[in-house]
This record gives C-alpha cells, sequence and structure tokens, in this order.
C-alpha cells in the first residue's frame, strides 16, 4: 500500500505539470473574482470564504480525470486488479494520493490567497481548519466519479456533471464553517457536521468506487 | 404466480400492454376531472386569489419528481440485485419522466412565486433541494447516454442512483441548515393542522392520483419502447454477423 502509495505521489508530482495545475488554477480563479465582482475591499471581504472553497473544489474538479485515466490507458489498472490489494484499498490510496498532491497544497495556499480577497483576520484559521477538514471528502467522492466515467472517451465533462451535485452538502457545510469563522460567530456546528460527511464517505465511498470499478474493468 | 413473472420481456410486454389503456384512460379522467374541478368549482383564496389553483399541477408534479427517483432506485435495486433487464430499462425509462415532472413543478412554482413572494425564485430550502435533484437527473440521464454497453451502463447508473439517493438525502438537510425557508409546509400531512384547506384538498387528491397513472402509464410506454429498441439492436448485430 506504500508503494502504490508512494509511486502514484511521485506520478503526480513528475508527470507534466499536474501537481501545480490545480495551484494555479486555484490562483487565477480568485484572481479573476475581483475583475468578475468590482474591486470593493468590504464586498470581497464578504465573499472571501465562499469564493475561497468555490475554488478549492473546482481545482480539485479539475485534476480528477488524472485520478484514474492515465493508470486506465497503460494497464496498470488491471494490474492492480488482479494484485492481492482489494481494490477498495487501491482506490482509496489512489484517492489519498490525490488529497495529497491536490488538496493538501489547495488548504496551504488558501491563507495566501485570502489576503487577495481581504479575508477578514478571524477567517484564516477556521478557512484552513474546514478546508482540512473538507478536501478529503471532495478528494474520494472524486475518485467515484473517476471510477465512473474511467472508460469513457471524453469523460472530463460528464465527470464535473456527476460529481457536482455529490459535492453540494461538502460544500455547503465547508463554506458555511468559513464563512461563520469570518464573522466571527461560533463554528462548530457546520464543522462537526463537515466532518462527518468526510469521515462517513472515507468509510463507505470506497466501497461504492472500487464497485464500479470492477464494472469498468469488465 | 410471482411477481418476478413479469422479469420476462415478452410477459411484461404482453400485460402491460393490457393494463396500458386503463391507465391513460383513468389517468386521463382523474386529471381533467382534477384540474376542472380545481380550476373552476373551489372558491379564490382570500389572500392569493386565484393564483393559488396552480397547486393542483405543482403539488402532483412535486410529487412525482420525488416518487419517480424513488421508483429509479427501486428498479436499480432490483436490477442490481436479481439482474432482470426489465427492470434496468424501467428505471432508464422512468428518469426522463421524472425530470420533466420537475421542471413542472419548478416552472409552476416559479409562476406562483412571482406575485405571490415577488421573485420567480428563491434560495430556500425546498427550492435549492428540488433544483439538486434535477442536476441528478441531469447526471444520471447523462451517464445512460455516454456508455455504450447496455449492460455496464446498466450497473453503473444503478450504482449512480443508490450513492446519488444518499447524497440527495444529505442535500435535503444540509439546505435545511443553510438557509431559512419561505415555503410553506407541506400541503397534506398526517397531522392536519397545516393542511390546506378541504375545498381544496379533494380535487388536489383527484389530481395526484391522476398523476400517479400518468406517471405509471408513460413508465411503461417508455419501458416497451426500450424493450424493442434493445431487441432491433440484437437482430440487427445477429443480421450483421451472419452478413
Amino acid at each position: 500500500m506504500m508503494a502504490l502509495l508512494i509511486r502514484d505521489l511521485r506520478l503526480a508530482v513528475r508527470a507534466g505539470g499536474g501537481f501545480g495545475l490545480g495551484l494555479a488554477f486555484f490562483l487565477i480563479v480568485t484572481v479573476l473574482v475581483p475583475f468578475a465582482v468590482g474591486p470593493q475591499s468590504d464586498l470581497l471581504a464578504r465573499i472571501a470564504p465562499g469564493v475561497l472553497w468555490l475554488g478549492a473544489l473546482l481545482s480539485c474538479l479539475l485534476s480528477l480525470d488524472r485520478l484514474l485515466a492515465l493508470d486506465w490507458e497503460d494497464g496498470s489498472l488491471d494490474l492492480l486488479a488482479t494484485a492481492p490489494l482489494p481494490l477498495e484499498a487501491v482506490i482509496s490510496i489512489k484517492a489519498l494520493a490525490h488529497w495529497i498532491a491536490t488538496g493538501l497544497p489547495l488548504v496551504l495556499a488558501a491563507p495566501l490567497l485570502g489576503v487577495l480577497l481581504n479575508l477578514p483576520l478571524d477567517g484564516y484559521l477556521w478557512l484552513v481548519v474546514s478546508l482540512l477538514l473538507g478536501t478529503p471528502a471532495l478528494s474520494v467522492i472524486g475518485a467515484f466519479g473517476a471510477a465512473l466515467t474511467v472508460g469513457l472517451k471524453r469523460g472530463g465533462l460528464l465527470l464535473s456533471l456527476l460529481v457536482m451535485p455529490l459535492y453540494v452538502p461538502t460544500l455547503i457545510f465547508g463554506a458555511e464553517a468559513a464563512r461563520r469563522g469570518a464573522m466571527g460567530m461560533g463554528v462548530e456546528t457546520p464543522l462537526l457536521m463537515l466532518a462527518g460527511i468526510s469521515a462517513g464517505v472515507i468509510a463507505l465511498m470506497p466501497f461504492a468506487s472500487a464497485a464500479v470499478l470492477r464494472i469498468n474493468l469488465r | 404466480m410471482s411477481i418476478w413473472e413479469y422479469a420476462n420481456p415478452r410477459k411484461f410486454l404482453q400485460s402491460s400492454e393490457r393494463v396500458m389503456p386503463v391507465l391513460w384512460l383513468s389517468s386521463g379522467v382523474l386529471i381533467s376531472v382534477g384540474l376542472i374541478w380545481g380550476f373552476f368549482f373551489t372558491p379564490d383564496d382570500y389572500r392569493q386569489g386565484s393564483t393559488v389553483k396552480i397547486i393542483f399541477l405543482h403539488v402532483p408534479a412535486a410529487l412525482m419528481a420525488i416518487n419517480a427517483w424513488f421508483m429509479m432506485l427501486v428498479a436499480s435495486l432490483i436490477w442490481v440485485v436479481r439482474r432482470h433487464h426489465v427492470s434496468a430499462l424501467a428505471a432508464k425509462a422512468a428518469a426522463p419522466v421524472g425530470i420533466v415532472m420537475t421542471l413542472i413543478a419548478l416552472a409552476t412554482g416559479a409562476i406562483w412565486g412571482q406575485p405571490m413572494w415577488g421573485t420567480w425564485w428563491a434560495w430556500d430550502p425546498r427550492l435549492t433541494s428540488f433544483l439538486v435533484l434535477f442536476l441528478f437527473y441531469l447526471g444520471y440521464i447523462s451517464l445512460w447516454e455516454a456508455i455504450d454497453n447496455p449492460d455496464t451502463a446498466a450497473d453503473l447508473t444503478a450504482i449512480l442512483c443508490l450513492v446519488g439517493t444518499v447524497f440527495a438525502v444529505l442535500s435535503r438537510y444540509a439546505v435545511n441548515f443553510w438557509n431559512q425557508g419561505l415555503h410553506q409546509g407541506a400541503s397534506l400531512s398526517l397531522d392536519e393542522k397545516e393542511n390546506v384547506a378541504d375545498a381544496f384538498s379533494n380535487p388536489l387528491y383527484v389530481c395526484m392520483a391522476g398523476f400517479v397513472l400518468f406517471f405509471l402509464a408513460l413508465v411503461f410506454y417508455r419501458t416497451g419502447t426500450e424493450i424493442r429498441a434493445r431487441r432491433i439492436k440484437a437482430l440487427l448485430a445477429r443480421q450483421r454477423q451472419e452478413a
């Protein structure tokens, strides 16, 4: 399992920009927002938590089709499926690798981009905490979407269409926690709900993803 | 005589063709009676005026939008467990009907909301979760369309339906938390405190029954079409093989 994780991480870092691409996308989305809504700092401060959450979600989505597609094309997915490691573990490891390569850098970059959007001082801690709790759920749910569309030629757009409705609860609680944090209100309830969703999907989603992957590998 | 006999496509087609005229006729009669009764023979509401009468389309459509998804869930489960093709095709056939019902509910709601709430759309929990349901239907239908192999498509969409159900319910409660509601409570429920008045509820029941039968007729009809489409595909494939 460690070997697979290390292999996936190496591939993510080395294979031509997949690693930095999500971050760059996050940066450009955040930079574009003030152009779209205007530079008033109080408006930006008010929407900053939501924009940063949405940006992180979209960057995560952008990198999902690479999660399985390369392994599918060169046949290593078939090898992994016949390996003694259960497919549920394989998909969990792949989601974990995706999170370390995409989610974690997004979490670390979010405070820096918060400065650009004039995020209130109280908000930084809760923004990072909510992203830290929420992005694993994004990766695990995304792995399910990637497994659903892995056999398709142009699955990228369909992948977004399938995964985005599944992101609704995570986004609601994550952005709500960040927003309440920025406004100096109590964040316990949305944070607990967010943590609950993350824990639930990490525990259950790999089974659905593996089932879907088995169907696609038939 | 068990219900599983109808898993045989021939048997299903035979009996659905016998049932369908009854369904078409009774649903047509019930919907016409319900709508005419509702539109012309109920009093105007003292606050909402005649706009209240859109309820006779809105509530049955919303009811069927949710129950169509529920029916797809049951059919998907049957397909996953017992692998009857008719069941998978019934789920496929119900999805477009469900999405249209969702659209009708959203559209009639907007038309009513404009004069009453002063807005076509509000991010109210009920409205929002219906929009999310619409997105789920969209994803489900697109996945069916995207995959060539019918068995793979049936398997994948079935699992998407199961997972989607869990997330749709989650979203329903998440949006409750996220915004306060503008939408009124349940129109009909077992504890009668907040129900609509009797003058409205009787034609509403008729309309709802009509919509249920109408939905069943449409699903039977579309399932039959899907079965025949698959047969044609199989025949063409065989012909090509022989040639």
